[in-house]
């Protein structure tokens, strides 16, 4: 054990390196996936004929193998090739749904008496939207990029096999040279990173959840 | 007779089904006056109610409002000119009291010095005053103060007509009997004129100057207490009135 942690400390610089790489991939792959994600559910929510085949299209991108997908997306102009562009691309993916099925969830939850209050008194159709609908739902979408962004932090170790750098670099390393030691620097971080992103958002939620 | 605030013109409204909700529906409300629209579930007092701030749109007929037809209007623009009050409040829960009041003031831009004393006047006026219930929630509130703040609400930016749904049908008998009561003395204080919806006739009779009765989509007579009783204009009314009306 106190062979692993003095390997962890020599190694320091690097762990710290790569986990900020993760981080980025993840953060950034997850805010494209609210930014594309919270806005598309408001707007299924007029279409609900709609929305179930966008949202059965989505469910069915999910279960595409993630290293598959990864592959995949190499060879496709403009958002593939080598690095971290095609990984955050195939995180924004894998994000979306939860976000996407949450946020219309979360609308479409909204007691239609409040909505038609909302409508009676005169608010414009963003301003009920904004003011009541998204509020009230928060706690729900929450949920959803809560969900998207843990099982990022996991995705993303696999974005290393296309050379998209953060810790799956250690996990890949590990593998190849068998040594366990390598896998866990790798590992640990992304395991702690995951709860950590898992615990903030779930603090985020309480705070701004239902005040009633 | 001053101008109606409020005028219904042969009006006829269907839903996709085909069946006319409201067929040949004409009822005008003067400045301050309130007139309530009875009658039993499905009769079309509530679509009827609705056409008059453009939640729904009349088919045929027109709708005319503070002298102009309704169509005409900028829907939201009308309906913050319009108060509106529904069963239950229909307040935003995760507003506060205050917040709630203050809805339609904000909608209009008021300042938040000018917001700030009307909620207080209302809140006051309504029996919840603002030091012990401006910060609350509607969760922490009973029906009868939900129903409270939803009436404040609706009177916030001193609409010149009010719109009611069911108003006090979610409430115990008791409760309902006290806004009843209050009701009558808030309205003697407003310039507003009241359309109200009630399938309780004895709850009509009391708070109402004129009574509509409804039935089938169709208006079988409007008048006040007297009228209803002593002359009723069909079997329908006869029936209805000496049935509810005690």
């Amino acid at each position: 054990m106190s062979n692993l942690s003095a390997f962890l400390w020599e190694r320091r610089g690097e762990i710290l390196a790569l986990t900020g790489e993760h981080i980025v991939l993840v953060a950034v792959a997850s805010a494209i996936a609210v930014a594309v994600g919270v806005p598309v559910g408001v707007a299924l929510t007029r279409r609900p004929a709609l929305a179930k085949s966008v949202l059965g299209f989505a469910n069915v991108v999910q279960a595409i193998p993630s290293l598959a997908l990864f592959g995949f997306l190499i060879p496709v102009p403009l958002i593939g090739g080598i690095g971290a562009r095609t990984a955050i691309v195939a995180l924004v993916v894998y994000s979306l749904l939860p976000i996407l099925t949450n946020t219309y969830t979360g609308i479409r939850s909204v007691d239609p008496a409040v909505i038609e209050a909302a409508d009676g008194i005169g608010m414009t159709l963003g301003q009920r939207r904004r003011q009541v609908e998204l509020p009230l739902a928060l706690p729900v979408v929450l949920a959803g990029v809560r969900v998207a962004v843990v099982v990022s932090v996991g995705l993303a170790t696999i974005a290393a096999a296309i050379g998209a750098g953060g810790l799956g670099v250690l996990i890949y390393r590990g593998i190849a040279t068998v040594d366990h030691r390598l896998i866990l620097a790798g590992a640990l971080p992304a395991a702690v990173l995951a709860l950590a992103f898992d615990f903030g958002l779930g603090a985020l939620e309480k705070l701004l959840g239902p005040k009633r | 007779m001053t101008a109606p605030i409020l005028e219904y013109s042969d009006i006829r409204k269907g839903f996709s089904s085909g069946r006319a909700v409201l067929e040949g529906f004409s009822l005008s409300l003067g400045p301050r006056e309130t007139v309530a629209l009875v009658g039993p579930s499905g009769c079309g007092k509530t679509t009827a109610l609705k056409l008059a701030n453009r939640l729904l749109d009349a088919d045929a007929g027109t709708v005319r409002v503070f002298g102009r037809a309704a169509a005409e209007q900028e829907p939201v623009e009308l309906r913050r000119k319009i108060g509106w009050v529904i069963q239950e409040g229909g307040l935003f829960p995760h507003w506060t009291v205050r917040e709630n009041v203050e809805a339609v003031p904000r909608l209009l831009g008021w300042e938040k010095g000018e917001r700030r004393k009307r909620s207080d006047e209302l809140l006051e006026t309504v029996g919840l005053p603002a030091g012990q219930y401006a910060d609350r929630r509607p969760s922490g509130l009973s029906g009868g103060q939900r129903q409270r703040v939803g009436v404040a609400r609706a009177l916030a930016a001193r609409p010149p007509l009010v719109l009611m749904d069911e108003p006090f049908g979610a409430l115990d008998p008791i409760s309902r009997r006290t806004m009843q009561r209050e009701f009558l003395a808030w309205k003697a204080r407003w310039d507003a004129a009241v359309l109200l919806v009630t399938h309780d006739l004895a709850e009509a009779f009391r708070l109402a100057d004129r009574v509509a009765v409804l039935e089938g989509g169709r208006l079988h007579q409007v008048g006040t207490r007297e009228e209803l009783t002593r002359s009723p204009a069909d079997a329908f009314v006869r029936e209805f009135v000496s049935e509810f009306g005690a």
